[in-house]
């Protein structure tokens, strides 16, 4: 099957004071219809600048495509009109953000937010845009709905919030979610509610979910695919319980150790926490013809400096941009 | 989930203006502002019908000093009657304020909206534009447009407007340079909000509170404009308003003082009144100076 999205051969430009710096380098990925995968790397990574560009929304005179395509549904939306864009977004693609506390307009109640889009984008009068702007209050688990859609974004708590976000990106029944970082500003027992509503909303509405983060436990508990990005390149890819198992790149190997594991007792023999050491190497030095993690890279080698690592495919499923994926 | 089962009495939702309201209430110099205004529209509206007398009438003898004769406040120099007159002037007098006031901000607002959105070349190309009024030196460029298309009340109007737009602009467009970077306006972009409704549904309502404040206050520096105005003579004869009442009695200044001492006072306490509602308005709107 033709899948819903697909990215060809991607490279987003943008414009930076030492000149120009592709943050996205050759990024190529499908997206099926009702997959949830997870872009996952540190910040900077240019995870964020991939979610733009498929919303068209890149800076503008800032960043810009400056080639491959965006295929949604055999479209390319790197071609696409504004108007035509305009359509698309909030209505077959949407997205929320990292910030649900300064993502709602504070002069307008939640109900009318939710209500606005309805009426542009499924032309529904004021008063049946109201009452479904009710229903997904309802159904983003927003306590007590009927009264709360006339409160002020300021009168809601983060988590309610980010609900009500969910609710104005889910209220068209978008084919993808983009969520950039939903849970990144909220505490943990509502991150949990958070991927627990939407993983319930995916299951009900079939919305394909594309979740940027750089939260492993998220990756894990969300995405049936998962795509490391580290410098604006893919450097891997796989089903997560694969990739999570076993990582074919140093970089996600690195990004896994990372994460704590709980242990009752702290005891002298647990586990060593890791870090990666060195930090993401400055928009300047993107586009190299190199390993861009070699500097980081405990298994860097001469041949990583000298030339970029191809993609490789390995086990059938996972690929990996690695000189050395084979003994990772 | 503890929000389902806990009932903790909530707060009535309070629309932000509601809330403004609140904060603007609890300022007293600001409040007394409010009513010395109520009262001055309240006099301008019935005013004239309660006191019948004809402001352009010959009533008595020229220069009868306040309280002779029956005349509250006097006559003027053509004995027509001052209460009278100050009371018909009020409403052109608001009316010009008001009027010019909306002018000024029709064009600010267009003028900052379309800059501070689209910035670039457009926003260059404005702000010149704005620049190059605000260098004129506005009573003359105003005597100038009024003296050229004659002193009708829509042409004093229109040439108090063209030339104190600019502040107007100059805010509006620092507000939405500001809130055009909020994650809100990102958010509405990204559910297909055209540019148009970004900019008069999304990013104006956030600008307003500045916005309100300098329009409140240009109010009170349109009558102080007409006055002036007024003053040097170019205003319609024909109407009343208390710069003209000025204007006209300026010769016996010193014979007859309270001819123009006394609408010089209703412009004086009207002016004051608006600035300290503004001044109430810009407590209450802007969040930086709410005591919380």
């Amino acid at each position: 099957m033709e899948p819903l999205l697909k990215v060809e051969n991607l490279r987003i430009e943008l414009k930076t004071r030492a000149g120009v710096a592709p943050v996205i380098d050759d990024l190529s990925f499908e997206l099926g219809q009702g997959e949830s995968i997870s872009f996952v790397g540190e910040s900077g990574c240019g995870k964020s600048m991939t979610a733009l560009a498929i919303m068209g929304l890149l800076p503008e005179g800032i960043g810009r495509v400056a080639s491959g395509r965006i295929l949604f549904g055999g479209e390319d939306l790197t071609a696409a009109s504004d108007r035509r864009l305009r359509d698309i977004r909030g209505n077959e693609i949407s997205m929320i953000f990292q910030e649900p506390m300064t993502s709602l307009n504070p002069v307008y109640t939640v109900g009318e937010q939710i209500a606005e889009v309805l009426r542009a984008h499924q032309g529904l009068g004021q008063r049946a845009a109201w009452t479904m702007a009710a229903e997904l209050l309802d159904a983003v688990r927003i306590p007590n709905p009927g009264r709360r859609i006339d409160d002020y974004p300021f009168q809601m708590s983060g988590g309610q919030r980010q609900r009500v976000m969910i609710a104005i990106a889910l209220a068209c029944k978008p084919k993808i979610l983009i969520a950039d970082e939903p849970t990144t500003a909220l505490d943990v027992t509502v991150q949990a509610q958070i991927f627990d509503l939407l993983r319930d909303l995916r299951a009900q509405t079939g919305t394909s979910i594309i979740m940027i983060t750089h939260d492993m436990g998220a990756v894990a508990e969300m995405a049936e695919r998962m795509i490391v990005m580290y410098a604006g390149r893919k450097v891997e890819e796989g089903p997560v319980a694969d990739v999570i198992a076993h990582a074919r790149h140093p970089y996600t190997h690195g990004l896994i150790s990372c994460v704590p594991h709980i242990v009752a007792n702290l005891t002298e023999e647990r586990e060593e926490l890791t870090e990666v050491p060195g930090i993401v190497p400055g928009l300047g030095e993107f586009g190299q013809d190199m390993c861009l993690f070699s500097a980081r890279c405990p298994r860097v080698t001469e041949k990583c400096r000298s030339a970029r690592p191809p993609e490789a495919m390995l086990g059938g499923s996972q690929v990996s941009a690695c000189w050395h994926a084979e003994e990772v | 989930m503890s929000d389902e089962t806990l009932h903790i009495p909530v707060e009535k939702a309070r629309s932000p203006l509601a809330e403004a309201w609140e904060m603007f209430r609890q300022n007293h110099l600001a409040m007394v502002g409010l009513a010395i205004l109520i009262l001055i529209v309240l006099g301008a509206i019935f005013g004239p019908l309660i006191y019948p007398t004809d402001p352009y009438e010959m009533v008595w003898a020229p220069f009868s000093p306040p309280g002779q004769e029956g005349f509250l406040l006097g006559t003027d120099y053509l004995g027509r009657d001052i209460l009278s007159q100050l009371l018909n002037g009020a409403r052109v007098t608001l009316i010009i304020g008001l009027a010019a006031a909306f002018v000024t901000v029709a064009i600010g607002i267009t003028v900052g909206a379309l800059a501070g959105f689209y910035g670039g070349a457009i926003e260059e190309a404005l702000m010149r534009f704005t620049e190059f009024f605000q260098v004129l030196p506005t009573l003359l460029f105003s005597m100038v447009i009024v003296s050229l298309f004659g002193a009708s009340l829509p042409m004093i109007t229109f040439a108090i407007g063209v030339v104190s737009w600019t502040a107007v602009a100059r805010i509006t467009r620092a507000e939405f340079l500001r809130i055009r970077e909020m994650d809100y306006v990102m958010a509405s972009r990204a559910s297909g909000a055209p540019g148009m409704r970004l900019m008069f549904t999304v990013i104006l309502p956030n600008s307003l509170p500045p916005i309100i404040v300098q329009s409140a206050l240009m109010v009170g520096s349109a009558i102080l404009f007409e006055a002036g105005l007024s003053f040097l003579g170019l205003t319609d004869p024909n109407i009343v308003s208390w710069g003209q009442i000025i204007g006209s009695n300026r010769q016996y200044i010193l014979e007859a003082g309270y001819t123009v001492t006394i609408p010089g006072l209703a412009i004086f306490v009207t002016v004051l009144a608006i600035s300290l509602v503004g001044d109430g308005l810009n407590d209450a709107l802007n969040p930086k100076l709410r005591k919380r």
